[in-house]
Order: structure tokens, then sequence, then C-alpha cells
């Protein structure tokens, strides 16, 4: 029993430390799933880390660990962040949930800020960006553009928010483009660039002429460039060195503003719990820009769907739709809730294969 | 002129020296690794030994090391004993996952029941998974003759497969909103392998750990199963007419080993991991490899070579986060202990003569 109260004794102790430090220096700590050179999660998470210090300057010291693995790996580096006097902690990946909210309760004084998790806390907050917003304008462009009628898509792990990606842009490849078809494989990686170089081959190899991913590496884009004749779009960021041709755009998570945002919030002593989910409008989602190997006018309806994203005057999930097995999703003109969102472990009408399990 | 010259027998000095020398080399080379990234290569290295063990915060460092350190000690003291005898599991992660998903599945077929008896059955569950998994590669050895390498090793890629598979599917928290992911164990009382005293890190995984050191010690040393396992790796033929069959010994050492990193692969998935999740495993069954190695097949070496390699773990991610060192030094360093270990093994068996070649 003694070691309990010795660890007891030691939080608080420290719990008073951090307070008094708060004063001087805020001190801001990134937890990354992967290295901070990935060129997609990771290296975007990264950039808003280096905005927050470019922002703020003197004011705050920001750390980080990369490729922690995600279980107790995770659990020690965020306790270590919070023993070092951290104020924030940003944790980027779905699977420190479990872990941040073990963390958080050890050391109530300390914000914590997981990304695109559902466990919330009195010190705990999440965000995440409404990604399938950016899906919406890929799937025009890439049902615009495809001439063999089948477009490739590298799913990461069949979990709500790649499918809700698959199904965003699905329906805006068959809204411009009926005959549309959608080749889906599962790479069950988020960054692993040999694996995606075989999914993007594979698909190329079954006639896709354009390939969708939601990994994180450029690999994909090296194999289009590779084959030829395939156009793919950046994923996490920008991965302009690919452009003009493979990459005709690409999806940007940008974290700054929020990252600076909710730093600044622990500054003035403002922050809250919550729960922040944005898209294209608030500036989370960027849509990287429209390269000239897409003509004008589908370049021009790009834009103008963006724009109606980002005012709200239109939903990406906007009925009449229907889902895979043919039952009703959403009514004429009714749109998708956050909740239905949140979950969604369904395929829409019209794309082929089960949702593995 | 500097050449190799053979031993005429293995000095048993740097047997035991080389482990430290290593290490030494290490931080020498570190050291310069890290002087060359521009960093303070002395206050690098302290931080990635000293921090954990003596530093402001070793009261919760130290119990660290003992859950990072369990499973690798776990499976490495079965590896040692196949290694022993010329028997290559190479496939220790698969059974390590094997063993979590049994394990887990027995406790959430019960929940929210409670009850004593639900932890034990897990404990025999994660052992059967763990034990059944490596039974391929003995069976279809002692039958077939294929090569275990092989057959282990691929049957990790299939076991990542199956623990995708139960965290998308079967396994799959019913409360969590569609994603993957099972029940947090932590959160169910009857099934959680918690801190035996608070706050120590001491959970079961850990005990059995020890245990499984002072079983592997007593088998070498006292058992005539031990004398069996190293005759073998010495010396095969002499084996054979000492009257060990080496069928038996295939299955055994396979068995034993899948045995203990299923029981890993359990401990961890219901204490400090809480949960099946898709990158449940995060490659103990490989660094094992390297610890058993590093603690030159002995049991006490093995024990003492889990601590270290945990405490770079530990001090690497200190390192990174106080001194911004990237990830791929630290792993880099890691390597190079390996590398040292290996290479400085050499003069186990050699000696360097300087001076003229005599020609006979």
């Amino acid at each position: 029993m003694k070691l309990t109260t010795l660890l007891t004794g030691a939080a608080m102790a420290l719990g008073l430390a951090t307070t008094a430090m708060a004063q001087d220096k805020t001190k801001v700590g990134f937890v990354y799933v992967g290295p901070i050179g990935d060129g997609g999660w990771t290296h975007e998470h990264d950039k808003g880390r280096l905005a927050v210090e470019a922002e703020f300057g003197d004011k705050v010291e920001t750390v980080y660990v990369e490729s922690v693995a995600e279980g107790p790996d995770s659990e020690r580096v965020m306790t270590q962040m919070a023993l070092d006097g951290a104020d924030l902690i940003f944790t980027t990946s779905f699977g420190y949930m479990d872990p941040t909210i073990n963390v958080a309760k050890k050391f109530p004084n300390v914000k914590f800020e997981h990304a695109t998790g559902y466990k919330q806390a009195e010190n705990v907050a999440t965000y995440s960006a409404r990604f399938y917003e950016g899906r919406a304008i890929q799937g025009h462009i890439a049902g615009s553009m495809t001439k063999s009628n089948i477009i490739g898509y590298i799913g990461s792990y069949p979990i709500p928010e790649v499918i809700r990606g698959i199904n965003s842009a699905f329906i805006h490849a068959r809204k411009v483009n009926p005959d549309v078809q959608f080749k889906i494989v599962w790479a069950y990686t988020w960054f692993d660039p040999a694996k995606e170089a075989d999914a993007a081959k594979v698909l190329i190899e079954q006639g896709a002429d354009v390939v969708l991913q939601h990994t994180d590496s450029t690999a994909p884009q090296a194999a289009a460039q590779e084959a030829g004749n395939v156009i793919t779009f950046g994923q996490a960021s920008d991965m302009a060195q690919y452009a003009p041709l493979p990459r005709v755009s690409s999806i940007i998570d940008d974290w700054a503003p929020y990252y600076i945002a909710r730093t600044k919030a622990v500054m003035d002593g403002t922050w809250t719990s919550g729960n922040t989910w944005d898209g294209i409008g608030a500036g989370m989602v960027g849509i990287g820009e429209i390269s000239d190997a897409v003509p004008a006018n589908i370049k021009a309806e790009a834009l103008a769907l963006k724009a109606s994203l980002a005012d709200g005057s239109y939903h990406a999930f906007t009925g009449p739709l229907k889902k895979q097995d043919g039952s009703d999703f959403l009514a004429e003109g009714e749109v998708a809730d956050d909740g239905t969102l949140a979950g969604m472990n369904f395929y829409v009408e019209g794309i082929e294969g089960d949702i593995p399990q | 002129m500097i050449r190799l010259e053979k031993r005429p027998q293995p000095s048993r000095l740097f047997s035991l020296a080389t482990p430290l020398l290593a290490v030494l080399a290490t931080m020498f080379f570190g050291g310069l690794l890290f002087a060359a990234l521009g960093k303070e290569p002395l206050t690098s290295i302290q931080t990635i030994f000293w921090e954990p063990l003596f530093g402001e915060f070793s009261f919760f460092y130290r119990p660290q090391l003992l859950i990072k350190g369990a499973p690798l000690i776990l499976i490495a003291i079965g590896l040692s004993l196949g290694f022993k005898a010329g028997i290559w599991n190479i496939g220790a992660e698969g059974q390590y996952i094997m063993g979590a998903l049994f394990g887990a599945g027995v406790g959430l077929a019960f929940y929210p029941l409670e009850g004593f008896y639900i932890f034990p059955l897990m404990v025999l569950a994660g052992a059967f998974g763990g034990w059944i998994w490596a039974m391929i590669p003995a069976l279809l050895k002692v039958k077939f003759g294929t090569n275990e390498i092989l057959v282990s090793l691929m049957l990790v890629y299939v076991a990542e497969q199956f623990l995708a598979s139960m965290s998308l599917g079967l396994l799959k928290n019913p409360e969590g909103f569609g994603f993957p992911g099972s029940r947090n164990l932590q959160q169910y009382e009857s099934a959680f392998n918690g801190d035996l005293i608070a706050g120590s890190g001491m959970h079961w995984g850990v005990v059995c750990a020890m245990i499984a050191v002072i079983f592997a010690y007593v088998l070498l040393t006292r058992h005539r199963l031990g004398f069996a396992i190293r005759v073998t790796g010495e010396a095969p033929r002499a084996a054979r007419f000492s009257g060990v069959n080496p069928t038996r010994l295939v299955v055994f050492c396979l068995g034993i080993s899948g045995l203990l990193a299923g029981l890993a692969g359990m401990f961890e998935v219901s204490g400090p991991a809480g949960q099946v999740t898709i990158d449940f495993n995060v490659g103990y069954g490989f660094t094992a490899i390297i610890v058993a190695f590093l603690g030159r097949l002995h049991p006490i070496g093995i024990l003492l070579a889990g601590l270290l390699m945990a405490l770079t773990y530990i001090g690497g991610d200190i390192a990174q986060s106080q001194l911004g060192l990237p990830a791929a030094a630290i792993q880099v360093f890691q390597g190079m202990l390996l590398f040292f270990l290996l290479a400085l093994d050499m003069f186990t068996n050699y000696r360097l003569r300087f001076g003229r070649t005599e020609v006979a």
C-alpha cells in the first residue's frame, strides 16, 4: 500500500506543479501513431503542431512521440508526457481512446484531446473532420473522368469512417456517371507502403483507371504513375509531388486552426470538453489544388460542389438514398444525422460486395 | 597482420562478457549517432538508461518495465528451449495473438457474469490457444517433415487476419457504435488482470514470467528432458544414441513455446491492453527472439535481457519526447544492440592473433 500512497502523493504534487507552470509556458504534447514523415495522416498532425509553435512562439513548448503503438505503450507515453508537465495532450489515433480516458482519470488537471473517438470526459474532448465532404468532391471528379467506369478504392479498415468515405464517393460518382462501378480492396493497415502499392496494382490490373485511397502513404500514387493513364487523389496530405498526374486533387486534413484554438483556450483557462466535427466550411478539411489534368468544366463543377458543402446549402448524404440491401436510408430531401453517419456500417445501394466482418 | 584463430574451447569469459560489451559498444556508437543528430550524447544515453530506473518519475517507470518486460521474458523462455535443441519457432507472434483471442473470447463469453472461476478459465484457454497454434507446425514437421521456421512464420499472418476478423466481427463491442475492437476487459472485474498490488505493475503475467524462468532453469539443469534438449542441439546424432525421441522433443519444444506465448497474449489482453483490437499485437513475438539470444538462451540471461529491452523501449520513448530524438534513431539504437551482440559473439569461439602467420 505504500506504493499507492507514494503514487497518489506524487501525482498530487505534480498536479500542483503543472498549474504553477502553466503561468509561464504552456506545454503541449502530441502522440502520433505513425512516423512524422509518413507523408499523410501523422505528417498533417505534425504540421498542426508546428503551426502551434509558430503561433505562440516562446509561450508554448511542444513535445511529440511518433510511431506509438495503440494499447499499453500509448498509455505509458501519455502518462510520461503528463508527468513531464504537459498541460494539453493531443492523442491522434482512434486506438488511443481507452488509454486516453485511463490517463485522463489520473491527471485531472491536464487536458486531453482525442482524435476520431467517441468517449469524452471532464478533461477529454474529441475532435474529428468530416472527410466524407472531401470524398464527395473526389467521387464527382472520379465519376466524371473515368473511361473504364471502374474506380478502385483502397480501404484501410472496414470501420464507419472509411465506409462513410466509400459511400460518399460512390454516391457522387454515380450521380454524374450511372455506369460507374467500385472495386474495393481492404489493406488492413493505415500505413504500409508495400501493401498499399500491391493493392493499387491489383486494382489497376482489374481495369480501374481511378484509384482512391484511405491509407496514408504515397505508394498508390507511385504505382499509378508507373502504370500511366490512372488518376489518384492525395490522402490526408496534399501529395503534390505527384501532381498534375496521377494526382489530380487531394483531401487535406488541416488541424492547425483547431490546435491553435485549443491551445489558446488552455492558455486563457477557457478550455472545456466537447466534441468537434468540422468539415470544409470550418477549414478542417481542405481540397488540394485541382490540377490541369481535369477538364475545366469538371473542375468548375467540383468547385461549385465544394462551395455548397462549405456554406451548408448541400449535405453529402442527401436523400433519396437506399441501402445496399434495397431498404430505405433517406427520403427525398432528407439529410443523414450525425449519429447515423458516426456509426455507418452499411453500403449504399449500387456498391457490390460485402463489408468484411 | 591480424587474423582469427578458432579457440580450442569456447571462452567462458567471453560468453559472459559479450552482452555487457555489446551494451557498452551500443552506448558508445549510439552516443555518436545522437551527437550526429545534434543531441547531447551523454544526456541522450542517460535519458534512455538512467531516467526510467532512477529519474524523478521512476516510481512510474519501474512498474512499466515489468509490464513491458513480462511478455518478452515469457515468450523468450519458451523459444529458448526450442532454440537450444535446434527447433526454430519463429511464429510466437501468431501464438501470442491466438492466446489472446482464446483467452479474451472465453472471458467475453461470460460477460457480464461475475465469478472467481472466469479468470482461471481464461488462463487455460489462452495457454490452449497458443499451444494449438504451435501444434500445427509441430505436427506438420513430425508427420510430413515440413520446415517449422516457414510454417510457424506464415501462421503469424494467418493469426493476424484472424485477429482482424475477430475485432470486426465476433468479438466486436456491441456498444462500440460500429467501431472495431472488443469490450474493454479492464472494466470487467472477473476477467481483469490488474496489478496485484496497486501501482506495482505486478500482474499475473509478471508472476507467470518469473515462474517460467525458474521452471526453465530447473528443467535445463536438473531434468532429463533438459539434458535431451541440450544434447540434441549440440550433437543430434549422439542424442539419438542416448535414447532421445526427436519427434517427442519437437512436439514438446514447439508446444511449450506456443503455450507460453499464448499465456503472454492472454495476460496482455486481459490486463495492460484490455481490448482485442486489430492492432493488438505489437511485435513481442519477434522481439522475444532477440531477447532469447541476447540472454544467451539461458533463463537468467533472458530475464535480464527482457528487462534491458523493456528499458530501451521506455527510455527511448522518453528520449523522443524530452529531447526530440526521432523514433527511427531509437530503432537504430536497438538494432545496434543486437548487431554488436552477434558481432562480439564471434570472440566466444575465435580469438584475434596479431603478428605474422606461421607457415607450416
